[in-house]
């Protein structure tokens, strides 16, 4: 009986929340798409040797500004600003009759915790053992970020952290979607986030994969990704809540997976086997055939290994009949643990207004694929089902799959 | 549907790795570090491969792979673990690197095995898992939330045989910056001592604890992992606790023993002691930082021990606080909170 409530109970989306290179919110991210404003530019906000040299798509607010919007304390890490700054805006946005009445859950993703703080407590630390300002460290957790947003959200029913790298928030989405299936939460809002750090900066500069132009993802002569920094959340919602709003959902999650490559630490396999194991996952758990997916938000990161290897398990998995496809990080740049919630928030307002978003920069079809990613902005179409795809190191591979309710 | 634990496998400051002896010859330690005991590694992992892992990736594999193999599972359904901090070898390598070379010349390899997932991740790669593979990193209820993962996949019937596991290292770096923030005992005691002496601070420890959790029965399980929950600021605890034991249709004087988290810091100790007056006041009471040392996912040495205690029958005598009878334990209620903060309550069970 109770397994038969797992499987058949719907999770629905509720509400979304987004900032990140061309956006402080939804609203901000509809136009940029729009008018096909991509977010990278110089490094501004990073004391870096790489500034001038590598672009980056920043969120254009500095910590300060981040800091009146949020009423959270002036030291507080960037990464939990962002995050913040998204999961209010979802929040607000479900509008949830008597929320606080409601079994309440915070699941949030992030990669590196508080290392915007850390790395300047570091330095002083390096130096001398005895040195370093203690209040930029005692929260360097990742669980830590999650924890001061939760409280400022008023939820402390259940809260975790995931962190599997640049796949973290899809993971957390359908975690957050489970606890709602197995009757531990009403409503939990799921997603992540990740600020710019001069250690990730670095950390993906010695892999010798970050474009010094702006990213060409799925693109015959990409060079590699720019990093960006966000955050994207979404409200999950259980059918009995679905049916007290004032209005109607987004859409609901209809499938999800997780699937491992097993190949390496950090390169991708040649035939994509874990990207496809998870597309083919989400498929199956949503009942639904590789036909009847009307968009994918690729994972598409620009550099040569990803999208080679993403493309070939999509042939796999479509040939002959190719959805349309698009990578935003072609807008935002790579946000990391957090493009995982910022795709998931794009995949469900294509749904609602019918949106292809493009693939900004693409010129030549990559030689080994039979497909090539949608230039232009569509809107208006009529779109039932969205693949997201979110792949990370050490394997890790998760697609989820929303749908019309 | 019930979960159970098939097997166990534990590196830590003690001698629990592949040992027949149940915590009898114990290691003292006299400084506020524990260090674990290492194994020979080159029995689980390919020496080629050793020499570039740290710490927390050599642990966490060795005890995966051993309890797999206790529990003949050559492949699992899935791999979830839980840390707090990840791996600090690797994080802290890079950057101490970034900072001295002033971010030129930097060798990926300490970048890319810094990521909170390397373990599990490293498991998949070695027996080729492509099944799900998680990993939650938040605070002291890392290891707690790995398991509620697992539970759920066995629930939901996605996988039959799922590997759990808990892990963490201390490295130079967050033993001084923990130690500043006053975790750690500023004098010397010895950690045989460390929960009969009161006073601020208590010991750092570090360790990797792996279960291969299912739903089917066998008369090989270890024990039942009954039920878990986590509680978030909660103020009456007691409440918290009576409750979590009847929505399992149980009473404080059903729990035979109660393993508790209890590290030596005072203002840590207190709830343990105040419920060691209240409703287990007749219950027999255990603990184990002494032997782990505090950190963040040292409840994963909690449940390798209760699983054993468990199975094997026997309390070992160095983890007795209080015990009123000599009955073997058939229901054992670990309760650790993480700086007042975050609870976390497992119930284990006799199959």
């Amino acid at each position: 009986m109770r397994l038969l409530n797992i499987m058949s109970s719907s999770v629905y989306i509720a509400g979304v929340g987004v900032i990140s290179g061309i956006g402080n919110n939804v609203a901000e991210h509809l136009r940029a798409f729009e008018q096909g404003q991509a977010g990278m530019g110089a490094i501004t906000m990073l004391n870096t040797i790489h500034q001038g040299e590598l672009p980056v798509a920043e969120v254009k607010l500095s910590n300060d500004e981040l800091v009146a919007m949020t009423g959270l304390p002036p030291n507080t890490s960037r990464t939990a600003l962002l995050s913040l700054v998204a999961a209010h805006e979802a929040l607000n946005d479900a509008a949830i009759p008597d929320f606080k009445s409601l079994r309440t859950g915070f699941v949030s993703a992030n990669t590196v915790g508080g290392m915007d703080k850390s790395e300047g407590f570091f330095v002083d630390f390096l130096a001398d053992n005895n040195k370093g300002k203690l209040r930029n460290i005692f929260d360097h957790e990742c669980g830590s970020k999650t924890e001061i947003v939760a409280d400022k959200l008023g939820i402390s029913d259940y809260m975790t952290t995931i962190n599997t790298a640049c796949s973290s928030s899809a993971n957390a989405i359908f975690y957050g979607a489970r606890l709602i299936k197995n009757d531990l939460l009403d409503v939990v809002i799921a997603g992540g986030t990740d600020a710019l750090t001069k250690f990730t900066l670095n950390g993906f500069n010695t892999l010798m994969i970050l474009d010094k132009q702006f990213c060409k993802p799925f693109d015959e002569h990409r060079e590699g990704l720019n990093l960006g920094e966000g955050a994207g959340y979404l409200v999950l919602v259980s059918e009995k809540v679905a049916q007290t709003l004032t209005k109607p959902v987004y859409c609901k999650l209809s499938g999800y997976n997780n699937s491992n490559d097993a190949y390496h630490q950090t390169a991708s396999s040649p035939d994509g086997t874990g990207s496809y194991l998870a597309m083919k996952g989400a498929l199956e758990k949503s009942g639904l055939k590789p036909s009847d997916i009307d968009y994918i938000n690729l994972h598409g990161t620009g550099t040569p290994n990803n999208d080679s290897a993403e493309g070939t398990a999509v042939k796999r998995l479509f040939d002959p009949n190719y959805p349309p496809m698009s990578s935003t990080k072609s807008f935002t740049g790579h946000t990391l643990g957090a493009s995982g919630g910022i795709e998931a928030v794009f995949s469900v307002l294509a749904i609602k207004h019918g949106i292809i978003y493009p693939n900004l920069r693409f010129e030549t079809r990559m030689s080994e694929l039979p497909f090539e990613p949608e230039t232009k902005f569509q809107k208006g179409q009529h779109i039932n089902n969205v693949m997201s795809n979110s792949f990370g190191f050490g394997g890790n591979c998760t697609s989820l799959i929303f749908s019309r309710a | 549907m019930k979960t159970y634990i098939r097997s166990s496998s534990c590196i830590s400051p003690q001698k629990t790795f592949r040992n027949e002896d149940f915590l009898i010859d114990i290691v003292e330690y006299t400084g506020p570090r524990l260090s674990t005991i290492e194994p020979d590694y080159k029995e689980f992992i390919d020496p080629k491969l050793i020499r570039r892992m740290s710490h927390v990736i050599k642990m966490g594999v060795a005890a995966a792979k051993d309890c797999l193999n206790q529990a003949e599972v050559e492949m699992p359904g899935a791999i979830v673990t839980g840390t707090a901090l990840g791996c600090l070898e690797d994080t802290v390598g890079f950057m101490t690197r970034m900072v001295e070379q002033n971010e030129e010349l930097l060798n990926p390899t300490a970048f890319i095995q810094s990521t909170h997932n390397t373990v599990a991740a490293q498991v998949a790669l070695m027996l080729k898992c492509h099944g799900y593979n998680n990993t939650f990193v938040h605070k002291g209820i890392s290891f707690e939330s790995a398991l509620l993962d697992a539970i759920m996949l066995l629930r939901e019937q996605e996988a039959d045989s799922i590997l759990v596991g808990g892990t963490e290292e201390m490295v130079d770096v967050s033993f001084r910056i923990l130690t500043r923030l006053g975790l750690y005992r500023r004098w010397p005691t010895s950690n045989l001592e460390l929960l009969s002496t009161e006073a601020k601070g208590s010991i750092g420890g570090e360790g990797a604890a792996f279960f291969p959790l299912t739903d089917k029965t066998s008369k090989d399980n270890l024990a039942e992992l009954s039920a878990i929950k986590t509680l978030y600021n909660i103020n009456d605890i007691e409440g918290g606790i009576t409750k979590f034991l009847a929505e399992n249709n149980l009473k404080p004087g059903d729990i035979d023993l109660v393993i508790t988290g209890k590290n030596g810091d005072l203002k840590n100790d207190a709830v343990y002691k105040q419920l060691g007056s209240s409703i287990f006041k007749d219950s027999n009471i255990s603990n184990y930082k002494h032997l782990s040392g505090e950190y963040s996912t040292s409840s994963s040495f909690a449940l390798w021990m209760a699983a054993n205690i468990i199975k094997k029958e026997i309390i070992p005598q160095t983890v007795i606080e209080k015990q009123i009878d000599n009955k073997s334990p058939k229901k054992v209620l670990i309760y650790n909170h993480y700086l007042h903060k975050y609870h976390s309550l497992m119930l284990v069970s006799a199959i």
